[in-house]
């Protein structure tokens, strides 16, 4: 009940600072939250808006797909080996600390203007949190796991599976949900510089026309959802970790 | 002794088993031995040893989870070589081992249940495990949930209900408080009498060994040998109770008599 009333303080108190930087700034730059979120109801309604939407979320889902299997899948084949992990996690590291703006251009030429390219610009920026929180889910598991695992005799398949995952997963999760965001981010990027379509082309399209209204909407929407999802994220999170410790 | 362990045959064999450690190319740490000792069938059998002196590198081999540098151990007729716990052996550590992310029933059939048993068999077996080490009304509990005595037993249920012949236990008391530990080692020797296991408990508490034991073997200083094996007088239906006897105070203070040097030794020896 408690964090239901915070959480409702948290909205109001942004409203509020919302609204504040609307008097304060005006309208060359703003728009105020009651007439955005008028201006959303009317944009959802609008002919051709959902099939952008549609395209949008379309390319995050197989972004945050492709994200979620190689990232446990690379972090797991480094955590499983002693002198990959060693090798690969700096490689991991700071390639993760990379602006991955700089390899856009490369992307583009690899995969051009289109869905293929927003979903791989998407996903190799949650492959790389997703990874290196997976490796180091398996680097903290105590070794008395790894023991255990020969006692029973398992198999390297049975242990990975059964024993080592299971173990890991409340950690991995925390890396699932940075990766949810910074794939969200990296394919609306995607939109904006080498799309035809879905959200993040709107935007681009609203910042070059200086259209505030449909840029303030836009924000509005994509924000809301990344909120949203990461607070669902979050709930599961702490459910995770509730029962492991 | 009981004549009935003295005609056992033997379950375990060690011949000159030693295990060196190679950190570097220059050096070596030698750990363990030569050690020799032959495990009875059906005996309880402690080890206890000064700190450092490779009690846990004796188990590890002769629960086949590393191999021997020199020398022979044999389990059963076959040879331990370190690369997989042979079936028929069962090993409880000393660390909290319970998966966290199963409740106390499923924690027990995972072993089994990666084996391949029948569902049936399966829940005959866990049910009747977890009869037999009071776990019970425990079976859909976390071990979140569960004191460290009890997270101690689900693991000793995780290994007994694979019917083990031969039970390893290294130090699985260590973390316990002392009342849990007279306790948990009750239900040892009750389980050691139902299932007729053999098995061979490391343990650093002499009273602990003194207790349990058919047979105490007393280790050096590092690298670990077999200097002196005590034998108890207690018969198989022993219980903590047995602390009263005024044998016991006697036998404790052979172990210790044996032991002093040896851990003072071991002392300056990490000292230097």
């Amino acid at each position: 009940m408690t964090s239901a009333r915070n959480s409702l303080l948290v909205i109001v108190g942004l409203l509020l600072l919302w609204q504040l930087a609307y008097w304060a700034i005006g309208d060359l730059a703003l728009r105020p939250p009651l007439e955005t979120v008028v201006k959303a109801g009317a944009l959802i309604a609008s002919e051709g808006f959902l099939s952008h939407l549609a395209e949008t979320l379309r390319a995050f889902a197989l972004a945050l797909a492709i994200a979620v299997v190689v990232g446990v899948a690379l972090g797991f084949s480094l955590g499983m080996n002693r002198l990959a992990g060693e090798v690969g996690e700096p490689l991991l590291v700071s390639f993760y600390s990379l602006p991955k703006i700089t390899l856009y251009p490369i992307v583009l030429l690899i995969f051009g203007i289109g869905m293929p390219s927003k979903v791989a610009f998407g996903a190799i920026h949650g492959i790389m949190p997703i990874a290196i929180f997976t490796l180091g889910a398996l680097r903290n598991l105590p070794p008395v796991l790894g023991r255990t695992s020969r006692a029973l005799r398992l198999t390297r398949w049975q242990s990975a599976w059964a024993l080592l995952f299971p173990a890991a997963r409340p950690e991995i999760f925390t890396g699932l949900r940075l990766g949810f965001s910074l794939t969200l981010i990296g394919t609306l990027l995607g939109e904006m510089f080498a799309s035809q379509r879905g959200i993040g082309f709107l935007l681009m399209q609203a910042i070059g026309l200086h259209d505030t209204d449909l840029i303030m909407v836009l924000t509005l929407l994509i924000v809301s959802f990344a909120i949203t999802a990461s607070m669902a994220l979050l709930a599961i999170d702490k459910q995770l970790r509730h029962g492991s410790s | 002794m009981n004549a009935m362990t003295i005609a056992a045959p033997v379950h375990v064999g060690l011949r000159g088993v030693t295990r060196v450690f190679e950190t570097n190319a220059r050096t070596k740490v030698e750990a363990l031995g030569p050690v020799d000792l032959d495990l009875r069938k059906g005996e309880f059998f402690a080890v206890v040893g000064p700190s450092g002196c490779g009690k846990s590198t004796l188990f590890d081999i002769v629960a086949g989870l590393s191999p021997a540098t020199k020398g022979q151990a044999i389990f059963e007729g076959s040879r331990l070589d370190g690369r997989a716990v042979p079936e028929g052996v069962g090993v409880v550590f000393q660390e909290d081992a319970s998966f966290a992310w199963l409740n106390v029933a499923d924690n027990v059939a995972f072993g089994i249940r990666r084996a391949g048993l029948g569902e049936a068999e399966i829940k005959r077996r866990v049910d009747d495990t977890l009869t037999l080490m009071g776990l019970r009304d425990f079976a859909a509990a976390y071990p979140a949930q569960l004191s460290g005595g009890m997270r101690q037993r689900v693991c000793i249920a995780r290994t007994l209900v694979q019917r083990p012949r031969l039970i390893l236990l290294d130090e699985p008391f260590g973390a316990l408080d002392q009342q849990t530990r007279l306790i948990m080692g009750e239900e040892l020797l009750k389980l050691w009498r139902e299932t007729g296991a053999t098995v061979l408990l490391i343990t650093h508490a002499l009273d602990e060994a003194a207790m349990l034991a058919d047979r105490v073997g007393v280790m050096s200083a590092r690298p670990g040998r077999i200097i002196d094996v005590v034998e108890t007088p207690w018969g198989r239906d022993r219980d903590s109770r047995v602390v009263s006897d005024p044998r016991f105070g006697e036998i404790t203070a052979r172990l210790w008599m044996r032991l002093r040097g040896e851990s003072m030794a071991a002392l300056s020896h990490k000292a230097g």
